[in-house]
């Protein structure tokens, strides 16, 4: 069977209406996920002394937005922390062998 | 088949003979050899600038750049460190509570002896530097520790400093597996990456020396600590190897160990040894 062209296109917009998650404003819940997530890789990173100043003040920033009321804003700071420390840990693990390519021999 | 055989062989002595030639090299680049890595480190730095002469590398940016050179010759008629040192001196020489001094807790009364520092404490297992030594002198004399990263700590090793200026630096490194070890973890501070902007000490000072990052010039990673402390013009202040230390990771967006942390004992452990022969140059100035 051949879908007409403006049939397919009606068929999409229902399928991106139906599949796509609703967009709403985040909540305090969806903030303390998200910052958990952060605050335990950022705790990870400094376990391995490899903590990045970003990660921190973006935490902070996150907890800020939070204080205000701004959910959306504390929500998406707490990605990016978490983010950030996931890239220090990844940083912290490579380097334990990487660092030898940049000696003096 | 014969000829299948044949290169099956040969294929195998091959194979083996590359494996002997190679597999001493593997175990040599393990083994920690603080001798071997201080004549490479120096030799990396003499031969990518054979016009320096080899004791003006402690001097820093000012090694690299002649227009800056004259400036800090100038300036040092005059040097900003001067209300540093007097303080310094003065404070060497006033007595405890209990009426000792730090002489006492030192070899040599602590004059001229900054080229031995860092050392290695066997009773410790620990690299011990200037700046411990002096906090430890205090509480041992019931005095409370100054902070590590300026004020009285730098003044009273930019005293000491300068009675050991010219002296050569001489680090010991006792045939014990913890000094290794600590030689070691210092190397590999020095050369591992961090912070957000992925630098080593090394991306600086031994990929860059002599470049310009924004508006300085950096200095060679070789006798960067013969100069220590100083002044700086960007801090406005005097400041020690601990606050040399936090604000390079800083100023890579890592944030920095706690100041005599183990990580930073062994770097300056690392970074002294290999400019053993390099004169003391500290206190210095920069910009």
């Amino acid at each position: 069977m051949k879908l007409s062209l403006p049939f397919a296109r009606l068929l999409a917009l229902l399928l991106t209406l139906g599949l796509a998650p609703a967009a709403r404003a985040a909540d305090e819940a969806d903030y303390k996920a998200a910052f958990a997530a952060a605050e335990a890789a950022s705790k990870e990173a400094a376990g391995m002394r490899n903590q990045w100043t970003v990660t921190v003040s973006t935490l902070a920033a996150a907890k800020k937005a939070a204080d205000g009321g701004d959910f959306d804003r504390a929500v998406a700071a707490a990605r990016e922390a978490e983010a950030l420390a996931k890239a220090s840990i990844f940083q912290a693990i490579s380097e334990k062998e990487a660092w030898k390519a940049m000696e003096i021999r | 088949m014969k000829a299948r055989t044949s290169i099956l062989l040969g294929s195998l002595s091959a194979a083996l003979v590359a494996l002997a030639l190679t597999s001493p090299r593997v175990v040599a680049a393990d083994k920690v050899d603080p001798v071997a890595d201080a004549k490479a480190f120096q030799n990396f730095f003499f031969q990518k600038f054979p016009t320096v002469k080899h004791e003006d590398f402690v001097n820093g940016p000012y090694s690299m750049n002649e227009d800056m050179k004259r400036q800090w010759q100038e300036k040092e008629e005059f040097p900003p460190y001067e209300f540093a040192l007097d303080a310094g001196k003065e404070m060497f020489a006033t007595p405890f509570k209990n009426g000792k001094t730090y002489a006492d807790c030192f070899p040599n009364g602590g004059i001229g002896i900054r080229q031995n520092y860092p050392y290695f404490d066997e009773k410790e297992g620990k690299v011990v530097t200037l700046e411990l030594a002096l906090n430890r002198c205090r509480e041992a004399n019931g005095e409370a520790p100054y902070s590590y990263v300026k004020d009285e700590m730098a003044s009273l090793t930019a005293y000491m400093a300068f009675t050991s200026r010219g002296k050569p630096m001489d680090i010991k490194i006792p045939d014990d597996p913890r000094a290794l070890a600590a030689f070691e973890n210092g190397k590999r501070y020095f050369y591992t990456r961090r912070g957000q902007l992925n630098f080593s000490c090394a991306s600086c000072h031994v990929q860059s020396p002599g470049e310009r990052i924004r508006a300085e010039i950096l200095a060679p990673a070789l006798g960067i600590l013969n100069a220590m402390p100083i002044y700086r013009s960007e801090w406005s202040g005097m400041g020690t190897t601990s606050r040399r230390f936090v604000t390079c990771n800083s100023q890579t967006r890592a944030v920095p160990l706690e100041p005599q942390a183990d990580e930073y004992r062994d770097v300056e452990y690392f970074l002294s040894y290999v400019a053993n022969g390099l004169p003391i140059s500290g206190p210095g100035a920069r910009p």
